[in-house]
């Protein structure tokens, strides 16, 4: 039976004698199509019976433009932030002994697990201006939350973890004999790390940056609490998805999720040949 | 190998200075300092700002009781939906090689790079009154927008790869000589998997489990769009949160708050000492 089914299937699969490829392959694929691939088609679907012209219109809209400047923006500031302290963060975590590092590890993982509304009220709460820090920042002149600083410290909160855990296993691998060449060749300790190591990281730096980023664009929960939700200023392009849709109009919420698709897509194709690139020109078989 | 160099006095040429490592410590602490650990804190003491008998009060909600019982429903559908469906898709891409399978992990992997929003908003589009399904559903009665259905279905697509993809890594580099040895030995296809793949993979699952039902119960952008917010109806708790949170009812919002923080800190040790004790038994590969 094996083999029969071994020869009918040598177009698609190489033969193997685990059975269940067809069961698993077939649960698979109609539980993606359900789940996944029907609701997304639809969401293209609608937004092909939009019209060109009207679709164009929607976009042009000066609000949805300003919200997607603000979504955009705060998540590339934010996830350039994390990339910054995330791989110094990874550096300390994989080279450094010291009390309580097990716990600052275990800590990294707290934006995957805290639910994003409990960190968007949290976080309100600290930079209010009458919270912890905020009340230290308001003489200053500084105004955190209910300003677009406040997004982009939501949105460093959620993405930091994104940095760390694609850098640091890429950091544990590093071989230290490549640091001791450099070292004996005469370079400091800061050339070592800047034009021998940092290179090296380039592609995992990358792919830490791209998934920052675009959980950034859609974060949703931690942001619409601290951001203050101004139009122009500090409205993001999902919370004005959410308005259209509370409007009832489904043609302005689907162009505006269609459009934040589009670019999130297109720019984290250019990230990912930016990294191809740099995999094979510096990488450590990232 | 750095405490070796310390302790002869000599800085190793593959470290930094003792004045640099403790420059980049301090740094790393503020901003976690910061960033991490006082929204947790502010978490626990907003609850608590007016009194211990306050915030039961507001956790003894029936509101709040009735959020409580929606999540657990939601993720107790959700979760073991997506754990079948990551034990197949793993089957499936792992022991096998077949065309077309870089691009089925992909699109495996697609729901995460959609925002939450989106994510419900399909959902909305699908099954919303003015949709080709709306009227149909609507003349056999069926309710899955503002209900049960809907929040489950949300839920499912979001947290939709978070089994298959802790389980693939883990399943590849398992190989199949396991299962290849117990076909030999003329057990069937579905005791090997039980006797002999399950017990390889159980930790991995767990894993995988563990950060699919956090997402699950977490879950607020999807589930927000679809849910309508019909009070003790439709609401999950972090929707509660919003709502109580909406109405300047802080004390109440922050309570619900702290079960969700101490779900969040469960996960965390519970992901940690699986990490520690069994970590050849989840996937080296990834570690979120």
């Amino acid at each position: 039976m094996t083999r029969h089914r071994t020869q009918r299937r040598w177009q698609i699969r190489q033969p193997s004698v685990l059975p269940g490829f067809g069961l698993a392959l077939g649960v698979t694929l109609s539980w993606l199509t359900l789940i996944v691939l029907i609701p997304l088609a639809g969401l293209v679907a609608r937004a092909s019976g939009i019209g060109l012209s009207s679709f164009l219109a929607l976009a042009a809209d000066p609000r949805v433009i300003a919200a997607l400047k603000v979504s955009f923006g705060t998540a590339f500031l934010a996830a350039l932030i994390n990339v910054v302290f995330g791989v110094i963060l990874a550096w300390v975590l994989v080279r450094y002994q010291f009390w309580g590092r097990r716990i600052i590890d275990a800590m990294v993982d707290l934006p995957f697990a805290l639910p994003t509304a409990v960190a968007g009220i949290a976080l309100t709460a600290i930079y209010a201006p009458n919270g912890w820090i905020g009340a230290l920042l308001e003489p200053l002149g500084l105004k955190v939350a209910f300003t677009p600083t406040g997004i982009v410290i939501a949105l460093i909160f959620v993405g930091l973890p994104f940095v760390v855990r694609t850098v640091q296993p890429i950091m544990e691998e590093i071989d230290r004999e490549v640091e001791e060449a450099a070292a004996t060749l005469g370079a400091t300790r800061f050339q070592t790390i800047s034009r021998v190591l940092l290179p090296g990281l380039a592609p995992a730096v990358l792919t830490g940056f791209s998934l920052a980023f675009a959980r950034g664009v859609g974060e949703y929960g931690s942001v619409i609490f601290i951001a203050g939700n101004r139009p122009y200023v500090s409205e993001i392009a999902p919370l004005l998805i959410v308005i259209r849709l509370e409007e009832f109009n489904y043609a302005g919420a689907t162009a505006i999720a269609v459009i934040m698709l589009i670019i999130s897509f297109a720019m984290l194709l250019v990230i990912n040949s930016i990294q191809a690139w740099s995999r094979r020109r510096y990488g450590y078989g990232a | 190998m750095a405490r070796d160099a310390d302790s002869l006095n000599v800085q190793s040429a593959t470290t930094e200075s003792p004045l640099a490592r403790r420059a980049l410590i301090g740094l790393t602490l503020v901003f976690l300092l910061l960033v991490l650990v006082l929204p947790l804190i502010a978490v626990f003491t907003e609850a608590l700002r007016k009194g211990v008998p306050a915030f039961f009060e507001a956790l003894g909600d029936a509101e709040t009781f009735s959020a409580i019982r929606l999540t657990l429903i939601v993720a107790g559908i959700a979760v073991p939906l997506n754990l079948v469906f990551g034990i197949a898709a793993s089957w499936a891409i792992a022991k096998f090689e077949f065309k077309g399978k870089a691009f089925l992990t992909t699109l495996i992997d697609l729901p995460f790079s959609v925002s939450p929003v989106i994510s419900g908003l399909v959902f909305v589009l699908l099954f919303g009154s003015h949709s080709v399904l709306g009227p149909i559903l609507k003349s056999y009665n069926i309710q899955i927008l503002f209900a049960v259905p809907g929040l489950v279905l949300a839920t499912v697509f979001v947290t939709f790869p978070f089994v298959a993809r802790e389980l693939i890594p883990l399943m590849q580099e398992q190989g199949t000589a396991d299962e290849e040895a117990a076909l030999s030995l003329g057990a069937s296809g579905w005791q090997t998997f039980l006797y002999v793949t399950l017990p390889n993979i159980k930790w991995g699952l767990l894993y995988g489990v563990l950060l699919c039902n956090a997402r699950a119960m977490g879950e607020f952008g999807a589930v927000s769009v679809v849910s309508g917010h019909i009070r003790g109806m439709t609401n999950t708790m972090p929707l509660q949160v919003e709502i109580l949170y909406n109405e300047y009812n802080f004390v109440a919002a922050f309570a619900v708050a702290t079960l969700l923080a101490l779900l969040a800190l469960v996960t965390l040790v519970l992901k940690t000492l699986l990490e520690l004790r069994f970590s050849d038994a989840i996937s080296s590969g990834r570690r979120h």
